[in-house]
């Protein structure tokens, strides 16, 4: 990977002087080990017109991958996909590698110290800063949104094509990045080591545990005013992510995706971690919410089957009500059952309390012995996510094999999507529905079901009821036929419909993000 | 049963007391403190099959005679007699059982595991029991009033213990009589075991007896005869609605009198007997007729049919444990039990508690969730066709309705059927569209993957699948898969060459060849590797047979990946692949020559830009780019530094060898790209056929293989669609010092024109080396050029060759292994028709399997 910082000059102010700032002199070519590899400086040109020096970072590709390795030589003397890709980027790409070598190579020039010329550092001079290669998550767009508020005269971001021989591949993630301006070098310095790993957003699994501090340090007299500082900080920060238990949960299915020759996105979709969390709820999903608490109360369930948990809102809800005596939250993702276990706080619930509540692995393809005999059943956005030709084997599973008194099946409503503003046309609400289905081909299913089954449902809108195309989501309330408590349940179900029409008249109007 | 059973009092005639015992039941030694229970169980029984409360109070409390601890001791007493009796083991509880309602308990137990319980009394006189306990030092200062009030609850007991429970009660007087007693095990009635047959299975006759005679004559009988010495098995149901109970009656009583048939009673029997005993029974469901039609016989073929029925077993465990035969079926914890609900499943099955529309219970499928090892052979509930669901068959295909009379020859497995003379009895509801649980989707169950398992194979024993591993096997096997009726095999991994010390090199054909001489494989075939996608294709002739075989509506097959995945989204694009796939195989003649009307296909799908185009645009075009667009800028730089006159050393030399690198690394990759418009440009380039009807195909050499695979290539070729790819080969013989010079050779000429590589594998199927150890199937050997794309654009440079050198096959190898045993099992069991979860549970560890950590560079 490779920078060049160039500055102009005259007589009187020779741009030399930058091998003062750097504290490197422009005659020599010199290198410095780092903790990735090789750092070499030296100038192309040095003259008092123009001076140009060039940090050029070889980093040992191989030394790499294997500080990515946890447990040796046992598994093959490699390192897992998800620490540390064996073919990457990082030798060429300016990257936060890159920005600990130049906070390494010129640290004093960084702090805005220079011993021999202690007035050098305050002056503003003029650079030229150059990275030939810069990973730009975000794009040109984001690029000028980082660097545009920081002074620059000039600042260029241009695309890199993938692959010329493959013009269909369109652009890569990487920009060549050319900075002009009127600036004092360490604060160009300061801001490219915040930027560049800013810019990058990759995973990095080998940074120091104090990067708050270096961040606030580094982010000194530009970050606190720069309308991105809650991008930037986020992203800087996000990088702390690396080792934690979250990315060791993927490792099985970073495999599984490797062996496939599929992108880890690819299997490793079951969480949306940026839809739906604690702090940003989705309206729709807490309509969706109320609408099923309502439908479980009038059917008197007590012990209760949320299957396709996920995070486990719905569960968290339920525990809340004293009258679910247990609950049991079932997805197939380990990652949403571990995520699930953090919102509910299950280590450290106390006993009474967690003896209501059970997450478990299981998968609605295969019966499951574990699921039979409860009251209800919650399917909330969960059937959209299987191929269809899978649904008989969901079907046997749940109204054939558990078999609870009550099952409330929740899905989109896709007539409503031309409703969602920010969705375009024709496409479904999230990347992994397999399909989405009108409110005659819900119900014309669910009747079906129904009756292979021994079950009655009843239809329940969620959301804005709209008069023309239904609402948002739609939910079916089946009632197994052969239910002891035919008549209570006959009346459940009709209270049920009328608590979730009111909570119809409280939607809003859809908003962005909603459509998940 | 005509002569009474012997009275206690009878048997103590002789010298020595016989006490007959179930080989599998619950015997209770009853007895005061001292009677001397514990020397008596442990003369008559093994120590294992003892459990007494003293020493169960010893493991709770430290000391066997502190009665505080006695409920604890008892809950483990019962405990551990539930394991033994649930795996099917005689079992001997020794404690006081003095009191009713401690025996109660016992009985309990054993009805819970369908076993019967036995009382041994030991009803000694007081003296005895005080001067034993005297004897012993921890029980010297028992108070006499112990034993007193242990011998009064005793005799209140001794009337009622038959009421209580127990089927069989011995009772011991003297110490004599406990002295000399013996103790006999006795087999149960329903374990014939011993008995290989071969036997004929006949399904539900209802009465037809023309139909039987037909049947039974078709099967080569003359006259209730076998000439091959063959022994006819009715699994029930033979009276009723028919024109002719007593003739079917007649003909199954003279077979079973003679010894060549076995009979169970069907409900039908059942209720015969009760209302031929006496008992006031609704004359429904055609026993009005079998009445009517008995009235014509004599009083004494009236008796002889009631006595018959009385001594029917409810079901029989058959050849050595292999084969199960009842009525209605049976859970494989039922198998061989006695008990009053074992008897009621045999006879009428279960019920889920439901009606159906025409006011029929509903039958629970108990078939769809068997697991058993016995094949279980049974008749009951009417369907239109026969078909082994679990290892299960039903035989009753409605002769009575109009349908056929259905016989399984065992162990052939083979199915004979009659059609019916005419509709004899018109049906309460239509005939099940499919046999119970055969239903659309036929569930697999999560405990048949989920979780730590072992799965066996013939190959190589028991194969580990770990909790995590299966645990992502389950997210991607149910989000992502295709239906597993469509998957029945996922491909193993295959392990690299030893790594080459050549010069410049990683892998070189060298070690591969050298490593098959060591492991004495002779012949060994070179195949080109292809570079695209892993794709495995289940082929059928038509939808017929996609239904008929594997049960699904539509699609004629399905193409997938590694991990079980559509390679196409779009049902048509895979349909029509499979379209050409099948002109080929057609043209090619070998639908007729593999007697078969399915194939399953291992190939390679190019090119690897249509599944893999995330990846290569993500990752392998992104380090092409940033490299390529890199080092312009560095070099001039340093030239330009250099021109200053400042001593850059090496630094420009090697840019300039690491821009070299980064160009030959895009060439790598570039070389498997291509576009494609529909199939357009799509190529298959098939390396194996793994299965056909009735067969696994993974045993024929390689080269017979080849020339399947090359009429295959060849035919589309005539065809000229374009699918098709060859698979270039070269024999080595890995002796011949010429031989392994021509595969190198081949192997450098095919990599340096941008062949991936190549596979080499023995000649042979199942090779294993000369202590008997299942070598690799095949090991890779892969290009100079190529692994650029594995180990990074500067994978050659000698410092880091060095480096990457050191890198172990040990645990990719054995992974190899156990992936190939797994993928072999898989085709066996699909070849052997076993239920689909015995293939899915295969076909599941392999996918765990590969979640395993192994570098992901071998």
């Amino acid at each position: 990977m490779f920078l060049t910082i160039s500055t102009t000059g005259s007589p009187e102010r020779p741009a030399t002087d930058l091998g003062y700032l750097l504290h490197k002199h422009p005659g020599k070519a010199q290198s410095f080990s780092t903790s990735h590899g090789t750092a070499h400086v030296f100038y192309p040109e040095a003259t008092a017109d123009r001076c140009t020096a060039a940090l050029l970072l070889e980093v040992d590709p191989v030394a790499l991958v294997r500080r990515g390795q946890g447990q040796g030589k046992g598994r093959g003397g490699a390192p897992d996909a998800a620490l540390a890709q064996y073919v990457n980027d990082r030798p060429y790409a300016a990257s936060s590698l890159l920005a600990v070598a130049l906070s390494g190579v010129f640290r004093s020039a960084l702090a805005g110290q220079c011993t021999a010329r202690p007035e050098l550092p305050e002056q503003a001079r003029p650079l030229r800063v150059e990275i030939p290669v810069l990973p730009a998550r975000g794009g040109t767009e984001l690029v000028h949104r980082l660097f545009g508020p920081l002074g620059w005269d000039l600042v260029r971001a241009e695309p890199l094509a993938l692959d010329e021989r493959f013009p269909e591949w369109g652009d890569s993630r990487y920009v060549r990045l050319v900075l002009e301006g009127e600036m004092k070098l360490a604060d160009a310095l300061r801001q490219l080591y915040v930027l560049l790993p800013v810019l990058d957003d990759s995973k990095h699994y080998w940074i120091s545990p104090d990067e708050v501090d270096k961040l606030l340090r580094a982010g000194e007299g530009w970050l606190a005013a720069h309308p991105e500082n809650g991008l930037i900080s986020s992203r800087y920060l996000a990088r702390h992510k690396g080792l934690t238990r979250d990315a060791l949960d993927r490792l099985e299915l970073v495999r599984l995706a490797e062996s496939d020759g599929s992108e880890v996105e690819e299997l490793d979709n079951a969480v949306d971690e940026d839809r739906d969390t604690e702090e940003r709820p989705v309206p729709l999903a807490v309509l969706r919410r109320e609408a099923i608490l309502a439908a479980l109360r009038g059917a008197g369930a007590r012990r209760v089957l949320d299957l396709g948990c996920g995070q486990g809102q719905l569960v968290q809800a339920l525990l809340k009500e004293p009258a679910y005596t247990e609950i049991v939250g079932v997805d197939v993702s380990m990652r949403a059952l571990h995520l699930a276990a953090k919102r509910l706080r299950l280590e450290r619930m106390g006993e009474r309390q967690s003896s209501r509540v059970r997450l478990v692995q299981g998968s609605l393809a295969y019966t499951d012995k574990r699921l039979a005999g409860y009251d209800a059943a919650v399917l909330s956005e969960v059937i959209e996510h299987l191929d269809l030709p899978r649904l008989p084997a969901l079907e046997y599973a749940v109204f054939g094999s558990a078999r609870p008194r009550t099952v409330l099946v929740t899905t989109p409503n896709v007539e409503y999507n031309v409703r969602w503003e920010t969705l375009p046309a024709g496409h479904v609400r999230h990347g992994d529905h397999r399909f989405e289905w009108t409110r005659e081909e819900f119900r014309a299913w669910a009747h079906d079901v129904a009756a292979r089954h021994g079950y009655g449902v009843e239809f329940v809108p969620v959301g804005d009821d709209d008069p023309e195309v239904g609402p948002p989501t739609q939910m079916g309330v089946f009632t197994r036929a052969d239910t002891d408590t035919a008549a209570t349940d006959t009346a459940a179900t009709e209270k049920t419909t009328a608590g979730a029409d009111t909570t119809a008249t409280r939607a809003d109007t859809p908003k962005e993000g909603e459509a998940a | 049963m005509t002569t009474p059973t012997p009275t206690p009092a009878a048997a103590d005639t002789g010298r020595r007391r016989v006490l007959p015992v179930t080989d599998l039941s619950l015997v209770v030694l009853i007895g005061a403190t001292g009677s001397g229970k514990s020397t008596f169980a442990r003369e008559h029984f093994k120590a294992t099959e003892v459990i007494s409360s003293d020493y169960c109070r010893g493991l709770v409390a430290d000391d066997e005679n502190d009665q505080s601890a006695s409920k604890d001791a008892f809950e483990v007493l019962h405990y551990i007699a539930g394991k033994r009796l649930a795996a099917g083991r005689l079992t001997v509880v020794d404690a006081t059982s003095v009191q009713a309602d401690a025996r109660r308990q016992l009985v309990q137990l054993a009805r819970e595991h369908d076993v019967l319980p036995i009382a041994i009394v030991l009803d000694l006189p007081e003296q005895v029991c005080a001067e034993r306990n005297a004897a012993r030092p921890d029980r010297a200062g028992l108070p006499r009033a112990v034993i007193q009030r242990h011998r009064r609850d005793l005799r209140r007991s001794l009337r009622g213990l038959e009421r209580e429970g127990f089927r069989k009660v011995h009772v011991l007087r003297t110490v004599e009589e406990a002295e000399s007693a013996e103790v006999v095990l006795e087999k149960r009635f329903n374990d014939l075991t011993h008995l290989s047959g071969p036997f004929d299975i006949v399904g539900d006759i209802h009465g037809c007896s023309s139909e039987l005679e037909t049947l039974l004559a078709k099967l080569g009988y003359e006259d209730g005869v076998h000439p091959g010495g063959r022994t006819a098995v009715f699994v029930g149901d033979l009276v009723d609605r028919g024109p002719d109970s007593p003739g079917v009656l007649r003909r199954v009583m003279g077979m079973v009198a003679s010894g060549n048939a076995l009979c169970v009673p069907g409900n039908h029997e059942n209720k015969l007997g009760r209302y031929l005993k006496g008992s006031k029974v609704q004359r429904t469901h055609g026993l009005a007729e079998t009445i009517e039609q008995l009235e014509g016989e004599s009083e004494e073929f009236v008796a002889q049919v009631r006595e018959f029925i009385r001594g029917l077993v409810s079901h029989y465990v058959l050849d050595g444990g292999r084969l199960v035969v009842c009525h209605a079926g049976l859970p494989e914890k039922y198998h061989g039990r006695t008990s009053g609900r074992v008897r009621s499943h045999a006879l009428y099955g279960e019920t889920t508690g439901e009606t159906d529309e025409f006011g029929l219970p509903v039958r629970y499928p108990w078939a769809e969730d068997y697991r058993g090892k016995a094949a279980v052979v049974y008749g009951h509930t009417p369907v239109p066709d026969t078909t082994w669901i679990n290892n299960t068959i039903c035989l009753d295909t409605g002769a009575v309705f109009g349908g056929r009379m259905t016989a399984l020859r065992w162990p052939e497995r083979e199915l004979v059927d009659v059609p019916a003379e005419k509709v004899w009895y018109a049906p309460v509801r239509p005939l099940a569209a499919e046999t119970p649980g055969g239903h659309d989707g036929r569930p697999l169950d999560l405990a048949d993957v989920h979780g730590r398992r072992i799965v066996e194979t013939r190959h190589l024993g028991n194969v580990n699948v770990r909790e995590e591993n299966a645990a992502a096997a389950l997210e991607v096997m149910s989000r992502f898969a295709v239906d597993p009726r469509l998957v029945p095999y996922l491909p193993p991994t295959m392990a690299p060459t030893a790594t080459s010390r050549e010069d410049g090199h990683l892998e070189h054909p060298a070690e591969a060849f050298a490593q098959y001489r060591k492991d004495g494989i002779v012949q060994v075939v070179c195949e080109e590797k292809h570079m695209g996608s892993r794709a495995t294709v289940l082929l059928c002739r038509d939808a017929a047979a996609a239904r008929q075989r594997f049960g699904v509506d539509g699609p004629t097959g399905s193409v997938y990946t590694r991990t079980g995945r559509a390679f196409f989204n779009d049902p048509e694009v895979t349909e029509e692949v499979l379209g050409r796939l099948r002109s080929a195989v057609t043209d090619a003649g070998l639908w007729e020559e593999l007697a078969t009307d399915w194939l399953l296909l291992d190939g390679e799908l190019l090119p690897w830009s249509l599944k893999s185009a995330g990846l290569l645009r993500h990752q392998y075009a992104a380090v092409g780019a940033a490299s390529r667009s890199v080092f312009p800028g560095a070099i001039g730089a340093l030239e330009a530094a250099a021109a200053r006159g400042v001593d850059t050393g090496a630094l420009l030399e090697r840019q300039r060898d690491r821009a070299a690198d980064a160009a030959a690394f895009t060439e790598a990759y570039r070389r498997y790209c291509w576009p494609t418009d529909g199939l357009d440009g799509v190529r298959f380039a098939p390396f194996q056929l793994l299965a056909a009807a009735g067969r696994s195909l993974a045993a024929v050499p390689h080269d017979e293989q080849l020339f399947w695979l090359d009429r295959l290539v060849a035919a589309d070729e005539a065809a000229g669609t374009g699918l098709l790819r060859r698979t270039a080969r070269i024999l080595v013989d890995t002796g011949d010092e010429d031989s392994v010079r021509a595969g190198t050779d081949w192997w450098l000429e095919l990599t340096a024109a941008g062949g991936e590589g190549m596979v080499v594998k023995p000649l042979q199927a199942y090779a294993r080396d000369g202590r008997g150890r299942l070598v690799q199937p095949g090991v890779k050997v892969r290009g100079r050029e190529y692994l650029r794309i594995i180990y990074g654009p500067e994978y050659t440079r000698p410092d880091h060759l060095e480096r990457l050198r050191d890198r172990s096959l040990g645990h990719k190898r054995s992974l190899a292994l156990r992936e190939y045993a797994l993928g072999l099992e898989a085709l066996d069991r699909l070849a052997a028709q076993e239920p689909l979860w015995r293939v899915h549970e295969a076909v599941f560890a392999v996918l765990a399997l590969e979640s395993e950590p192994v570098d992901p560079r071998l």
